[in-house]
């Protein structure tokens, strides 16, 4: 038996083996089709990262469960043979080996994960200076929500903003359009500080970068744009902010992720990006529609509104039913 | 003789003394459901209460699988759906996972393993599972107040607004099961060090000896933050303090700290017993030697150690600085190396075995197979910009569900057909097991593979109601847990069955060469009516029968080993 195996040249079949782990795995990491659109510049980068990681996941999945199946199969134990099997209690090369390409692999991984991670903008050293410029804007705009001013005041005793800001090439650069975000039971509310708008989905114009100032009004939510690839915990008492170029029109999945309740599966809206024109009309029809009277920057001073009544004429295209804003109105109790 | 166990600076308790001469000849049905200080009682104390609660916990899940069956929130209350994924959750790793490992295989193993009479505070031991019967009830008892609807996490401000009594119930309930784990660490820890017989040296030790010093190494050191975080919690609740309430000055993101400074660790208390009864029965049933025992007893240790270290990577997304991210990526990631080594290690030791596909072995290769699938998709959660697309989302639930699952709860099913024969006396069914087996597997495979999928294109997770594109793949999954429900029905059948009626099945059916083995099925009540004697390492298979022809059974070897004594 062992004779017969040693006529098969062994390394042909580890290299053939080699070469079909590695073509499988190069092939099926570029193209798992496992993402949805990429619409951010920070897609891309996510996605390349993954598609690797995938790379070299497919390879090890294939080697390790090969050789699962390979020793399960051929070393079943034969029908009346009672003996033990041979008396081998390691390896030390092998287990160098085993050790130490994981580990090279890991670092890589890691610094790759850090290099990607600062080019989406995680490292944004800038965000402070922009965003005590950002403090100035939203005391000018009419708040729609009367507790923000706590945060804000929390906020200026210089607690750090977390999140992803901007990235290197922006640098210094404020953002050409930002909007505040509130998160409350169940719904996301789009402030735009600067035009007096507020509502219930993000619109934004392609090819802009824009940042939102994240913050949360009763529990934590998480703002996570599933075709951007970018999430940020909405954290009652902490302000954190998203930054990102949207790179394709059209609407898009904004989505709650953090556990905040009952409804928490409805807290579902949209972010449409719309081209430069279309996104000035957007702004145009909804000033007037929601600042008929200059004097009073907001038609209805929603400081004395409910929650619920604020929240029931975006009831529908929130996907929120009377359920929720009943839950709501209990809550305010 | 130097088999005598008196620890060197202490007697051992009074109370176990006086148990040996006290207690009856064996112990009758009914010693099971009272007080009992048998570490083998309170062991299989442990496995049924566990078993138990695993099956509520299954229970719920059917339920919430029923739910998610549609993308509309149809079937169940939406406050109930969400009572039901934070109980489920609770359950399954609080009184079930971390009971049936640590404590059911823990106590039941740990004495017999190291060739004691029983644990060094026998009493400590019937204490800390008679915390959980307790537990167990206030944790019920929360159900009939609408149950703690926050997830196994509770993360604040949720947690203290949302019903409060509930959460309250839940909150003390996780707090005795906690000090239960901390009494068991510090038995088990004591008991290794000070009962192992002396004949054992310490590259002797079974490799689930060594996995379990890592688990309460590590329990020890992590359960405590976690009851501080909690009973902050408790108090932000009831008593008026803001520890946790942003608008008195408190903050939200501490206690994510220090719920996670423990239950990330508790990913290790899940996963590294298993890892021991891996080593076990992989080594057994090839009929070889461990692959590299050093590497496996240390990893578990580097496991321990690394796995301190790595708690932020589930607040990736939340209020966390940039440096830490980064931090945490980069130690998360070092922890899949030794993890790696110990899954090289098992497929090396099948590698050139004479693998006897019995039930256990069949539940350990099958964990093997998933381990290494959620263990890469695990490195993978790591990745801080990955990670920030699929944080709360169906690929980590997938992701957990594999290495819990098809991990944990895969090496839970491989002990427990492993030491049937041990515990009971009698033999299971194969058939049955291998039914179980495969039911089990098609169901694990069928039900967590494509949550990958849902987390990638954008569902969250935690919710009743979800986008209607995701309902087909969301209907798959429904089916596999249906699946998976049913395999339980062979499980329990056999189990039942041949507890009563299976074959015999003397000392030693697998002849393996751990200490346990060399007593009667079930052990006497103090285990060992002969000294145990070391006379081969635990995984010395092979290295003298390769000549022989007949090889003598292990009876016969010990009955010769016991009168050369003599």
């Amino acid at each position: 038996m062992a004779k017969e195996k040693e006529t098969v040249p062994s390394s042909l079949i580890t290299l053939t083996i080699g070469l079909a782990v590695a073509g499988i795995s190069l092939w099926y990491g570029q193209n798992n089709g496992l993402f949805p659109e990429q619409v951010s510049e920070q897609a891309p980068l996510v996605d390349n990262l993954f598609n690797l990681m995938t790379i070299i996941g497919t390879a090890l999945f294939l080697i390790v469960e090969g050789a699962i199946i390979f020793a399960v199969v051929k070393f079943r134990h034969r029908e009346g043979d009672e003996t033990d099997a041979n008396y081998v209690e390691g390896n030390l090369p092998l287990e160098i080996f085993w050790t130490a390409i994981p580990t090279f692999i890991v670092i890589g991984l890691g610094i790759y994960s850090v290099q990607v991670y600062n080019e989406m903008g995680g490292f944004d050293t800038v965000g402070q200076v922009a965003h005590h410029h950002q403090g100035q804007a939203v005391e000018v705009a009419d708040m729609p929500l009367g507790r923000m001013n706590s945060l804000l005041a929390v906020d200026a005793e210089g607690n750090s903003q977390y999140g992803i800001g901007a990235t290197p090439v922006e640098g210094l650069q404020p953002p050409d359009l930002s909007v505040d975000v509130m998160g409350v039971q169940y719904a996301w509310i789009f402030t735009y500080p600067n035009m007096g708008i507020v509502s219930g989905e993000l619109h934004v114009p392609v090819g802009t970068d824009v940042q939102l100032n994240i913050a949360a009004q009763d529990v934590i939510h998480s703002l996570w744009l599933p075709d951007f690839r970018i999430k940020q915990d909405a954290i009652p008492g902490q302000k954190s902010q998203l930054r990102f170029v949207a790179t394709k029109t059209g609407s898009y999945a904004i989505v709650c992720a953090e556990l905040c309740g009952a409804y928490h599966g409805s807290m579902r809206t949209q972010i449409v990006v719309h081209d430069p024109e279309e996104f000035t009309s957007w702004v145009e029809e909804n000033q007037i529609a929601q600042n008929p009277d200059l004097e009073q920057t907001i038609a209805v001073n929603s400081r004395e509104l409910s929650d619920r009544e604020f929240l029931s004429p975006y009831a529908e295209r929130l996907g929120i039913d009377a359920d929720s804003l009943a839950h709501l109105a209990h809550h305010e109790g | 003789m130097a088999q005598a166990q008196i620890p060197l600076n202490s007697p051992p308790s009074p109370p176990a003394e006086t148990n040996g001469h006290q207690h009856p000849e064996a112990w009758k049905w009914y010693h099971y459901f009272g007080y009992n200080t048998d570490h083998k009682v309170i062991g299989i104390q442990y496995i049924v209460l566990s078993f138990v609660f695993y099956l509520i916990a299954g229970m719920m899940a059917m339920f919430m699988r029923a739910e998610l069956y549609t993308a509309e929130s149809d079937f169940l209350d939406p406050n109930v759906y969400n009572a039901l994924l934070t109980n489920h959750g609770t359950m399954m790793i609080f009184f079930w996972v971390v009971p049936v490992a640590i404590g059911g295989f823990g106590n039941y193993l740990i004495p017999l393993m190291v060739g004691a009479k029983d644990m060094a505070f026998p009493n400590l031991n019937a204490i800390a599972f008679w915390v959980n019967p307790p537990a167990g009830l206030l944790l019920m008892a929360s159900l009939f107040f609408g149950g703690s609807q926050t997830g196994w996490t509770a993360y604040p401000p949720l947690s203290l607004i949302t019903n409060n009594t509930a959460q309250s119930l839940w909150i003390l309930s996780i707090i005795l099961v906690g000090s239960s784990s901390i009494m068991g660490a510090l038995n088990f820890l004591v008991t290794i060090y000070k009962l192992k017989i002396p004949d054992m040296r310490w590259n002797e030790l079974p490799l689930f000896i060594w996995a379990m010093m890592a688990t309460s190494i590590l329990a020890l050191l992590s359960t405590p933050v976690l009851a501080i975080g909690l009973i902050l919690l408790l108090f932000d609740i009831n008593f008026g303090t803001g520890f946790f309430r942003p608008e008195m000055g408190g903050n939200v993101v501490v206690y994510q700290h220090l719920f996670w400074f423990y239950s990330h660790p508790a990913v290790y208390l899940m996963i590294l017993p298993i890892f021991g009864v891996m080593s076990e029965i992989i080594s057994t049933h090839s009929r070889k030697p461990i692959f590299g025992y050093l590497a496996i007893a240390y990893s578990s240790l580097a496991i321990c150690f690394v796995g301190l270290f790595v708690w932020v990577h589930h607040m990736f997304s939340s209020g966390t600085p940039a440096w830490m991210r980064m931090f945490f990526a980069i130690s998360t990631f070092i922890v899949a190396v030794p993890t790696g080594v110990k899954i090289f290690s098992w497929v090396a030791t099948l590698w050139g075995g004479k693998i006897r596909l019995r039930t256990p072995l069949l539940f350990a290769v099958g964990l093997l197979a998933m381990f290494v699938f959620g263990g890469l998709s695990g490195i993978t959660l790591g990745a801080v910009p990955f990670d920030l697309h699929v944080h709360d989302t169906y690929y980590v639930v997938a992701h957990f569900h594999y290495v819990l699952f098809g991990g944990s709860v895969f090496g839970v099913y491989a002990g427990l057909y492993h030491w049937f024969p041990k515990m009971t006396g009698r033999m299971y069914n194969e058939t049955l097991g291998r039914i179980h087996f495969v039911m089990t597997l098609i169901g694990t495979l069928i039900t967590f593979t494509p949550m990958h999928s849902l987390g990638l294109q954008g569902m969250p997770r935690r919710v009743a109601m979800y986008d209607p594109k995701f309902e087909f793949i969301n209907q798959i999954c429904t089916y596999g847990a249906i699946l998976l429900g049913l395999s339980v029905i062979p499980f329990i059948i056999n189990m039942a069955w041949s507890w009563r009626y299976g074959e015999k099945a003397g000392r030693n059916p697998w002849r393996s060469l751990t200490l346990e083995w060399q007593t009667t099925s079930p052990p006497a009540i103090e285990n060992f009516d002969e000294e145990p004697i070391v006379w081969a390492g635990p995984y010395d298979y092979g290295i003298d029968t390769q000549s022989f022809e007949a090889v003598p059974s292990v009876e016969e070897m010990l009955k010769e080993v016991s009168q050369e004594v003599k």
